[in-house]
């Protein structure tokens, strides 16, 4: 825990006016930076480690980025019209920025998203009015995009699928905002890129920027430990339906993460940074202070993809009190 | 008594690819364990090592999830669906 005043500042950052805009869309990107401070604690000074608050983004997630960019480049090459309905399979994050992107430029949503995603996810996808289409939640993601296929297969004319697993649109979303951004944010001190893969999209599209900034950024992936798994956003390549914009060869390295010690960094940011989180920002926080804790000097960067106030019913926070007090919560990494 | 337990993508691999198989046990407890017998390696990945199911995964008999009965007390019988599914989904 904090001292009571350790991290209280008395003189505010000149601010920017808050920004005006026309589109909610508008607020998609420049996400802040934040410097994990806490639970950095005993790391070499030469070593700072940052996190990209992407519920900062109208949608909660990281997945606007993505979704705005498949949309509009479906709009521009004639692919969405406003005849089709915009159809694709989601775990959750995507299927809420297909829907409010879609709402917000007149076109119909539909969504294939396995019946085990958080109700908090299919609640706020509903209220956005796009249509909700369970799979069968023993298949995963993975029955969900096959389903989503067949559904398109059977009426290929209706619809338009921006198909976020084999768009090239969504790595070069991350490659067009997230990079540029950290590389901005961290004045080009950025040294190691660490992120959890969902699609890949994100870390292929800001690995690629980085690189191309500085080939000496390491991009660094963060996956789960095994196939069955607690971590609601990310995949286990090895046993999974691998996406077309994935690339493992344009990665320096993997950081396995059990499920069990991304649940208790959750609890972690909630306690100490005082930064409620989902399970994979749990997981990208783990694998990044792992890996922090064998450099010297160092500028670590990672995304957190959401806030975890759509988790809050599930399974990550159900008796977590009795678990910190049997001392899981001070794991040694 | 057996009764019929659906299994998961991620568990496949120790049941030959079955996404359905045939089970024994008065109870859950007692059908891990025979689950274990047919298909090592099965257990660890639905229980921790203090024999709990781990939260992460969702035990249904016949659609009613078993922390809402007596967990792995829970009473089976002959021709009940068991359904083990992850509480979550990879992948976004």
């Amino acid at each position: 825990m904090a001292q009571a005043t350790s991290s209280l500042r008395l003189v505010p950052y000149p601010s920017l006016e808050p920004k005006r805009v026309e589109s909610v869309l508008d607020l998609i990107g420049e996400t802040p930076l934040l410097e994990i401070r806490q639970l950095t604690e005993g790391l070499p000074a030469g070593v700072r480690v940052f996190a990209k608050l992407e519920g900062f983004n109208p949608g909660g997630s990281v997945k606007d980025r993505a979704a705005l960019r498949m949309i509009q480049e479906g709009i521009r090459t004639g692919k969405l019209t406003p005849d089709k309905t915009i159809l694709d399979s989601s775990s959750g994050n995507t299927g809420i920025a297909l829907a409010l992107i879609g709402c917000v430029l007149g076109f119909r949503v539909e969504l294939v998203i396995p019946a085990n995603v958080s109700r908090e996810r299919k609640q706020i996808i509903d209220a956005y009015g796009a249509k909700v289409i369970h799979s069968d939640p023993l298949e995963g993601s993975d029955g969900a995009i096959r389903l989503c296929r067949k559904i398109l297969e059977e009426n290929p004319g209706r619809y338009f699928k921006p198909d976020q697993y084999f768009n090239p649109m969504n790595p070069q979303a991350h490659y067009e905002t997230m990079g540029p951004e950290i590389y901005r944010q961290t004045r080009r001190k950025i040294t190691h890129f660490v992120a959890g893969i969902g699609t890949g999209g994100t870390i292929t599209g800001t690995g690629r920027y980085l690189k191309e900034m500085n080939p000496s950024i390491k991009i660094i992936a963060v996956e789960p430990d095994d196939a069955l798994h607690g971590l609601e956003g990310l995949k286990h390549m090895a046993s999974s339906i691998v996406p077309g914009v994935y690339h493992e060869d344009e990665l320096d390295d993997k950081i396995p993460v059990a499920t069990e010690d991304a649940y208790a960094m959750v609890y972690r940011l909630s306690q100490e940074e005082g930064v409620l989180v989902g399970q994979s920002s749990g997981a990208a926080m783990f694998a990044t202070l792992k890996l922090a804790r064998r450099l010297r000097s160092a500028t670590l960067v990672t995304v957190f993809p959401d806030f975890g106030d759509k988790y809050l019913s599930t399974n990550l926070w159900v008796g977590w009190r009795d678990r910190m007090a049997v001392g899981n919560l001070k794991f040694s990494i | 008594m057996p009764v019929r337990v659906r299994v998961p993508t991620p568990l496949r691999k120790f049941t030959q690819g079955a996404d359905e198989v045939s089970a024994q046990g008065t109870n859950i407890k007692a059908l891990v364990e025979d689950l274990e017998k047919n298909f090592p390696g099965i257990k660890e990945r639905i229980c921790d090592e203090t024999g709990k199911i781990r939260r992460f995964v969702n035990v249904y008999v016949n659609g009613d999830d078993i922390r809402f009965l007596q967990n792995l007390e829970t009473a089976l019988k002959e021709g009940d669906s068991i359904s083990i599914v992850p509480a979550i989904a990879g992948g976004r």
